[in-house]
C-alpha cells in the first residue's frame, strides 16, 4: 500500500468509523512525522502496536454486528441475555463493553483487587497475546485494517506499558 | 442427601446475631481456555466438571467435602440443597451437567457450571464478613494452584456476567429487621442501600420479599475496588448503621409499645404451639416475632437456635426429608405446624 500523499510505502494506517461512514488515510514516514503522528519503535510488537492510530469511534449502529472471534457471540446476543461467551469476549467488545461495565460498576473501569500469583494465568496470557499477535499480523497482512484496529487495542490492553514488555516468543 | 444436617452458620450466639442470622461471601471464577457455561458445549461443561471434581475432592480444601451430581440428584434433594443455600434456585433448575461441592460443616461449597465454571462460597452464622473473607481467600488460593482462571489485567476475574468483573466476590449479609418493618423504617433502608449501590433481597433471594422480615444485603459494585475494600466499607460503614438503626427501632418498641409487643409476640407463639395446619409464610412471619422477642430478651426460655433452625425446617423440602416421603400440599401444612408444635412444646 503506498501513501496518499506520495509514492512511497505507507506505515501508518489510520482508520476512521463515524456515523458508520468510514474513511481510510495511509501514510509514509515522512508524511505521518508531518501530521504529527509519532512513528513505531524497533520491537515488533510495538510497531504493529503503534503503526495504527485509530479515531475514536461511534458506529451504535454497527455494535450489533460485532462478534467475538473466538466463541461467535455476537454483541446483540449479549445484550438480551447479559450474557458472554467467553473470556475473549471482552476485548472483542470493549468499546461498548467499556461504557455499559463502567455504569454498572459505579465507575470501575479497571481492576483493583486480588491477582492470580501462580505463573499459570501468566503463561496462559503470553499464549493468548502470541495469538492475537499473530492475528494481527495476518489483518496486516492482508491490509485488514479495523480487525487490525481491534487486535491492537486488544493487545495494548494486555500490555499495558508496551516499552516495558518484551515481545512474545516468535510463534512457531 | 443422607443423615443428619450440620448448621454451624444457624449459631445464634455469634457476633451481632441478634439483628445478623447468617453472612455469606463467594467468588465467581472462570477456568481458562473453556468458553462461559453459557457458551460451552456438553463435552466442555462434562470436562469441567471432571477439572472440578478433581480439583474439589482432591483434598486440602475442607474436611469432608462431598460432590453432589445434580443431573442424578432428585428434584427433592435439589430443592432442600438451595432451602439450605447451598446451591442458587437457578443451578437446581438449569438442565445441563452440573454439580456442587460441598464441606462437611456445610460452610463451603462450590458450584460448578452454574452462570460462572465456579461459584465458591462460604456462610457463616452472624457477621463475620472478615473471616470467611479470609477462609475464602485460602480456598481461591488452593483451586488456583490447580487451573488457570481467567484473568485480564485490567478487567480481573472474567466473568460471564460483568457485573462480576473484576473481583468477582459478593458479599452478603441475612438481616433480621422485625422492627423496621413494623416501624415503616425499612424503605428507608432501602433507599439508601441502593444509593451506595448495595443489593436488598428476600430470604430466598430475588422475588421471596422480605419473609420472615429477613433482607439479604449485598454489594453490587466488583470492579475498580479492591475485596478490602469492598469488605471494610460494609463491614465498617454500612452494616453498623443498619444493625443500629435496628436496634434502635427495637427499643423503641420496648419503651413505647411494650405491651403490644408482647401481645404480637404471645399471640405468635399461642398459634405456633397450637395451630394443627401451618403455611411456610405464615410460619415465617409468626417465628419473625418469636426471634424478635428472644432478641429483646423478652422469651429467656426459648432457644434461639431452635428458632434459627425452624426458618430453614419449615420449608417443603426439609418437610419432605423430615417425614422421609413426598407430602402434599396438605401434608406440608399439617407436617409444618406439627413440627413447629414440638419444637415450642
Ligand atoms: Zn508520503
Ligand atoms: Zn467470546
Amino acid at each position: 500500500m503506498k501513501c496518499d500523499r506520495c509514492n512511497k510505502p505507507a506505515v501508518v494506517h489510520e482508520v476512521t468509523v463515524k456515523d458508520g461512514v468510514k474513511t481510510e488515510m495511509h501514510l509514509c514516514e515522512e508524511h505521518a512525522s508531518a501530521k504529527g503522528i509519532a512513528l513505531p519503535d524497533e520491537t515488533p510488537i510495538n510497531q504493529l502496536l503503534t503503526q495504527f492510530v485509530i479515531c475514536k469511534e461511534n458506529r451504535p449502529a454497527r455494535s450489533r454486528r460485532i462478534r467475538c472471534q473466538t466463541c461467535g457471540t455476537a454483541f446483540a446476543s449479549f445484550r438480551r441475555s447479559g450474557l458472554l461467551g467467553c473470556s475473549d469476549c471482552y476485548g472483542a467488545f470493549e468499546e461498548h463493553l467499556g461504557p455499559m461495565i463502567e455504569r454498572a460498576q459505579n465507575g470501575g473501569t479497571s481492576h483493583a483487587g486480588k491477582c492470580p500469583r501462580r505463573g499459570g494465568a501468566t503463561i496462559d496470557q503470553q499464549l493468548h497475546i502470541q495469538r492475537l499477535f499473530k492475528e494481527l499480523e495476518d489483518a496486516v497482512a492482508s491490509e485488514e485494517y479495523e480487525k487490525a484496529a481491534q487486535l491492537r487495542d486488544r493487545l495494548r490492553d494486555l500490555n499495558p506499558d508496551p516499552t516495558e514488555s518484551a515481545p512474545p516468543p516468535a510463534a512457531g | 442427601m443422607e443423615g443428619h444436617f450440620n448448621e454451624p452458620w444457624l449459631d445464634a450466639s455469634a457476633p451481632h446475631g441478634e439483628v445478623v442470622l447468617s453472612c455469606r461471601a463467594r467468588l465467581a471464577r472462570n477456568i481458562a481456555g473453556f468458553p462461559f457455561v453459557n457458551h460451552a458445549t456438553a463435552a466442555q461443561r462434562k470436562e469441567l466438571l471432571r477439572v472440578a471434581r478433581q480439583v474439589l475432592l482432591g483434598g486440602g480444601l475442607s474436611s469432608g467435602m462431598i460432590w453432589v451430581d445434580l443431573g442424578r440428584a432428585t428434584e427433592h434433594d435439589r430443592r432442600l440443597l438451595v432451602e439450605r443455600h447451598l446451591i442458587s434456585k437457578n443451578l437446581a433448575d438449569s438442565d445441563i451437567d452440573r454439580a456442587v461441592a460441598i464441606s462437611g460443616d456445610e460452610s463451603l461449597s462450590v458450584m460448578v457450571n452454574e452462570e460462572d465454571h465456579l461459584r465458591i462460597q462460604i456462610l457463616a452464622a452472624g457477621l463475620q464478613l472478615e473471616s470467611i473473607h479470609e477462609r475464602l481467600n485460602e480456598i481461591d488460593d488452593h483451586v488456583e494452584g490447580k487451573v488457570d482462571y481467567a484473568f485480564s489485567r485490567r478487567w480481573g476475574y472474567l466473568t460471564a456476567c460483568p457485573t462480576n468483573v473484576g473481583t468477582g466476590i459478593r458479599f452478603s449479609v441475612m438481616m433480621h429487621l422485625p422492627a423496621l418493618k413494623i416501624t415503616n423504617e425499612i424503605d428507608r433502608v432501602r433507599r439508601a442501600a441502593k444509593d451506595l449501590h448495595l443489593a436488598v433481597r428476600g430470604y430466598y433471594g430475588e422475588g421471596s420479599e422480605s419473609a420472615g422480615d429477613f433482607y439479604q444485603i449485598s454489594n453490587q459494585v466488583t470492579l475498580g475496588r479492591s475485596e478490602e475494600e469492598l469488605l471494610g466499607e460494609l463491614k465498617d460503614k454500612i452494616l453498623p448503621r443498619i444493625i443500629e438503626y435496628e436496634q434502635q427501632a427495637r427499643r423503641v418498641l420496648v419503651e413505647r409499645n411494650e405491651t403490644l409487643l408482647d401481645d404480637r409476640t404471645q399471640r405468635a407463639l399461642g398459634i405456633l404451639r397450637s395451630a394443627r395446619l401451618l403455611g411456610a409464610e405464615e410460619a415465617m412471619k409468626l417465628l419473625s416475632r418469636v426471634r424478635l422477642a428472644i432478641a429483646l430478651g423478652r422469651l429467656p426460655e426459648i432457644d434461639p437456635r431452635v428458632v434459627n433452625q425452624l426458618f430453614l425446617q419449615v420449608q417443603p423440602a426439609h418437610l419432605q426429608f423430615q417425614a422421609e416421603r413426598p407430602l402434599s400440599a396438605e401434608q406440608l401444612r399439617v407436617t409444618r405446624a406439627t413440627i413447629v408444635r414440638k419444637a415450642f412444646a
